[in-house]
C-alpha cells in the first residue's frame, strides 16, 4: 500500500521528482569526479612505489621518509642484502627531467634510476628488460607512451640541466612498462649508472662502486613477515629508516595534505548532499501534511505512511545517482589523458554506495515528521 | 433497528493556564443503523470534540463510546486505527481527497487500506461514483474536480467499504447553496439505503431538513434533540429564512 502511494505520487508528480532526480544527479557527479579526481592524483603519486616489486623501502635515517632527501651509499645495499631474510636488494634513485619527442614538444617526466634486473626495475608489458648497467636505454611507462607515440625500439631525447648547461641525452626505448607514475609525472626509467650522468645537478663519478641512491627497494623472502624484517634492518643497518610500500608513498611530498582535502571535499560533498535532500523531502512533507492526516484519519497505519516516504526517498535517489553515474562517465570520456582522474570500481562502488545511503540519511528527518502527524492538528479537528 | 453507536456519558476535559475546561460533558446518545443524524451548535459547543472521540481520533476523558457494540476504550492505538479503517467512514471539510489519485483511485484507497481491494470491490466503486453523478469523471484528478464533486467523491469512499458508522464533518462548507442541498440529500439517501449510522456535523442548519434526528449542542452539553419530521422541518426552514 505504501510502495502503491509512492509510485502514484511520484507517477503523477514526475517532472518535479525527475527535476529532483536531476539534482542528485548532479552531487552524484561531483561526488564521483573528486573521488576519482583523488585516486588520478593519488595514483599519480603513489603509482610506481605501490607497484614496486620490493617489500620494503630503505632509507637514510632522521630523513623524515623524505625521498628526494635520502641518501643511501652502497655499503648500506651491502649491509642490507646481508641480513638474513633480505632475497634482494635494488638501488633506486629519482628526479625530474624534459622529455623531447615530435616537433619541439615537451613532456615533463620523472626520471628513475634503478639496477637492472633488480628490485625497483618495473616488468615491461612490450619488449624486454633493462640489461646494461650504463646502457644508453631506456624503459618507459605506459602513460610516456600514450602521451609522446613513442615505442619500443624509438630513441628519445632527455634534457638536463647540469650545471647551467643544457646537456641533451638520447637513449633507445627497450621496453614499455604499465603505469608507474611518481610525482605525478609519467616516468622514464633508466639503468641507475646512465641515470647518474643524465640527473640535474653534478654528474656522479659514475662508478658502480660509489653508487649512491635516494633509497634501497628490498624483497624479503617473506613478504608478510615485513614488520619484524623492517626492525631487523634497522638494527643491522647503521642509520637506515625501513618501511613498507604503503608507509612510502604516504610520506611522498604532498600526498596526505593532497588526498585529505579530496577526502574533505568528498565528505562535504556528502554531507551537502545529505541537507538537499533531507531539506527537499522536508520541504515536501510539511506541503503534505493535511494529505497525512487525512490518510492517517481514515485509517492508513504509520507503517504505510513510512514506506511510502521510504519508498520515494529511495526512487528519486537510485534514479539520480544512476543519472549522475552514466553522465560522470560520458562525461570522462571527453577528458584529455592528461587530465588526472581515474575510475576505479573501487572508488566508483564506495561513491554510489555512499550516495545511496546519503537519500534516506537525509530523508530521516522527513519520514519521521510524516509518523509524528497528529490527523486531529493536521485536519483542523484539534480544539 | 440496532444500535451502531452509543455513548455512554462521555466527557472531553482539556486543562488549560485558567482550569479545566470542559469540551464535552457527560454527553449520552444513540444512533441506529439507517439512521442520519445532524449534530449543530454554535462554536465551542463540543461538537467538533465529541466527532473527534466518535471517529477513534481524540480519547475521552471520562464516559465510554461503543461502536458495534465494542468499547474504544478497551483497544490499543493499533487496534483503534484498525477500527476506524474497518468500521468507519470519514468526510471532512477540506483537504479530502488524496490529491495525486485520480477519483476512481481515491475511493478504491478505503478497499485498499481494508485488503478488500478486488474485482467485486473496483466494480462496487464505479457503480458509487456513478450514482453520485461522476461517472464521467472516475479518472479525474482532484485538481480537475469542483468542490461539490469533491465532496461527492469524499461520500463514495466513506461508504465503499461498508462501515457501521459515517461521519461528516461541515460537508458543505465550501459549497454553493444548490450543491449544498445535492450532497447533504445523496449522503442521506445512502446512509438510509445502506443501512449505515450517519453523524454529520454543520453549521449549516438548513441542511438539517435530510437529517432523521437533530442533536444541538451548547457549553458541551446536550441541549436539544429533535426528532418528529415536523419539528425537523420547522427548524430548518427558520433556518432557511433567516
Amino acid at each position: 500500500m505504501g510502495i502503491y502511494l509512492a509510485l502514484k505520487e511520484i507517477w503523477r508528480n514526475r517532472g518535479r521528482f525527475f527535476l529532483f532526480s536531476l539534482v542528485i544527479a548532479l552531487i552524484t557527479v561531483l561526488v564521483l569526479f573528486i573521488a576519482a579526481l583523488a585516486d588520478g592524483l593519488g595514483n599519480g603519486n603513489k603509482e610506481y612505489i605501490e607497484k614496486l616489486n620490493g617489500d620494503l623501502i630503505v632509507y637514510k635515517a632522521n630523513v623524515d621518509l623524505s625521498i628526494p632527501t635520502s641518501r643511501v651509499d652502497r655499503g648500506k645495499r651491502t649491509e642490507t642484502l646481508r641480513v638474513p631474510g633480505v632475497k634482494d636488494v635494488g638501488q633506486a634513485s629519482f628526479s625530474s627531467v624534459v622529455l623531447l619527442h615530435g616537433e619541439n614538444k615537451k613532456l615533463n617526466v620523472a626520471l628513475i634510476g634503478v639496477e637492472p634486473g633488480k628490485p625497483g626495475e618495473p616488468p615491461v608489458v612490450q619488449g624486454r628488460g633493462l640489461t646494461e648497467k650504463r646502457g644508453k636505454e631506456a624503459i618507459i611507462d605506459r602513460n610516456v607512451a600514450l602521451r609522446t607515440n613513442l615505442h619500443v625500439g624509438d630513441d628519445l631525447t632527455i634534457k638536463s640541466i647540469q650545471g647551467t648547461q643544457e646537456e641533451f641525452f638520447v637513449l633507445r626505448i627497450v621496453g614499455v612498462s604499465d603505469g608507474r607514475q611518481y610525482s605525478l609525472q609519467p616516468s622514464v626509467i633508466v639503468p641507475h649508472l646512465t641515470f647518474d650522468l643524465i640527473k640535474p645537478g653534478t654528474p656522479a663519478t659514475g662508478n658502480e662502486t660509489d653508487l649512491i641512491s635516494n633509497v634501497l627497494i628490498v624483497q624479503l623472502q617473506d613478504p608478510a613477515n615485513w614488520k619484524n624484517m623492517a626492525v631487523a634492518v634497522e638494527e643491522q643497518v647503521n642509520d637506515v629508516r625501513a618501511v613498507d610500500r604503503k608507509t612510502a608513498y604516504e610520506n611522498t611530498p604532498g600526498y596526505s595534505a593532497q588526498q585529505s582535502t579530496l577526502n574533505t571535499q568528498n565528505f562535504f560533498s556528502l554531507l551537502i548532499g545529505i541537507l538537499v535532500i533531507g531539506g527537499f523531502f522536508q520541504i515536501q512533507m510539511l506541503q503534505k501534511v493535511p494529505q497525512i492526516g487525512m490518510l492517517k484519519a481514515i485509517g492508513a497505519p504509520n507503517g504505510t505512511i513510512g514506506i511510502a516516504a521510504l519508498t520515494q526517498i529511495i526512487i528519486v535517489t537510485v534514479v539520480g545517482v544512476a543519472i549522475g553515474t552514466a553522465l560522470t562517465l560520458l562525461l570522462s570520456l571527453t577528458f584529455p589523458a592528461t587530465v588526472p582522474i581515474v575510475f576505479s570500481p573501487n572508488a566508483i562502488l564506495l561513491g554510489i554506495g555512499s550516495l545511496l545511503l546519503v537519500g534516506p540519511i537525509g530523508g530521516l528527518v522527513s519520514i519521521r515528521y510524516a509518523l509524528r502527524v497528529e490527523p486531529l492538528t493536521a485536519l483542523g479537528l484539534a480544539s | 433497528m440496532a444500535i451502531a453507536l452509543e455513548t455512554v456519558s462521555v466527557s472531553k476535559f482539556y486543562k488549560s493556564d485558567n482550569g479545566i475546561t470542559k469540551a464535552v460533558d457527560a454527553v449520552s446518545i444513540d444512533i441506529k443503523q439507517g439512521e442520519f443524524v445532524a449534530l449543530v451548535g454554535p462554536s465551542g459547543s463540543g461538537k467538533t470534540s465529541l466527532l473527534a472521540m466518535l471517529a477513534t481520533l481524540l480519547a475521552p476523558s471520562d464516559g465510554a463510546i461503543l461502536i458495534d457494540g465494542q468499547d474504544l476504550a478497551q483497544m490499543n492505538d493499533a487496534r483503534r486505527t484498525a477500527f476506524r479503517r474497518e468500521k468507519i467512514g470519514f468526510t471532512f471539510q477540506q483537504n479530502n481527497m488524496v490529491p495525486y489519485l485520480t477519483a476512481l483511485e481515491n475511493v478504491e484507497l478505503m478497499l485498499r487500506l481494508n485488503g478488500k481491494y478486488n474485482r467485486v470491490g473496483r466494480e462496487r466503486a464505479r457503480e458509487l461514483l456513478t450514482r453520485l453523478g461522476l461517472g464521467e469523471r472516475l479518472n479525474n484528478l482532484p485538481r480537475q474536480l469542483s468542490g461539490g464533486q469533491q465532496q461527492r467523491v469524499a461520500i463514495a469512499r466513506a461508504l465503499i467499504h461498508n462501515p457501521s458508522v459515517v461521519l461528516a464533518d461541515e460537508p458543505t462548507a465550501s459549497l454553493d447553496t444548490e450543491r449544498a442541498h445535492q450532497v447533504v440529500q445523496t449522503f442521506a439517501n445512502l446512509i438510509h439505503e445502506q443501512n449505515r449510522a450517519g453523524i454529520m456535523v454543520t453549521h449549516d442548519l438548513r441542511m438539517t431538513q435530510y437529517a432523521d434526528r437533530i442533536i444541538q449542542m451548547r457549553d458541551g452539553q446536550l441541549a436539544r434533540t429533535i426528532s418528529s419530521p415536523h419539528e425537523i422541518r420547522a427548524f430548518a426552514t427558520t433556518a432557511e429564512a433567516n
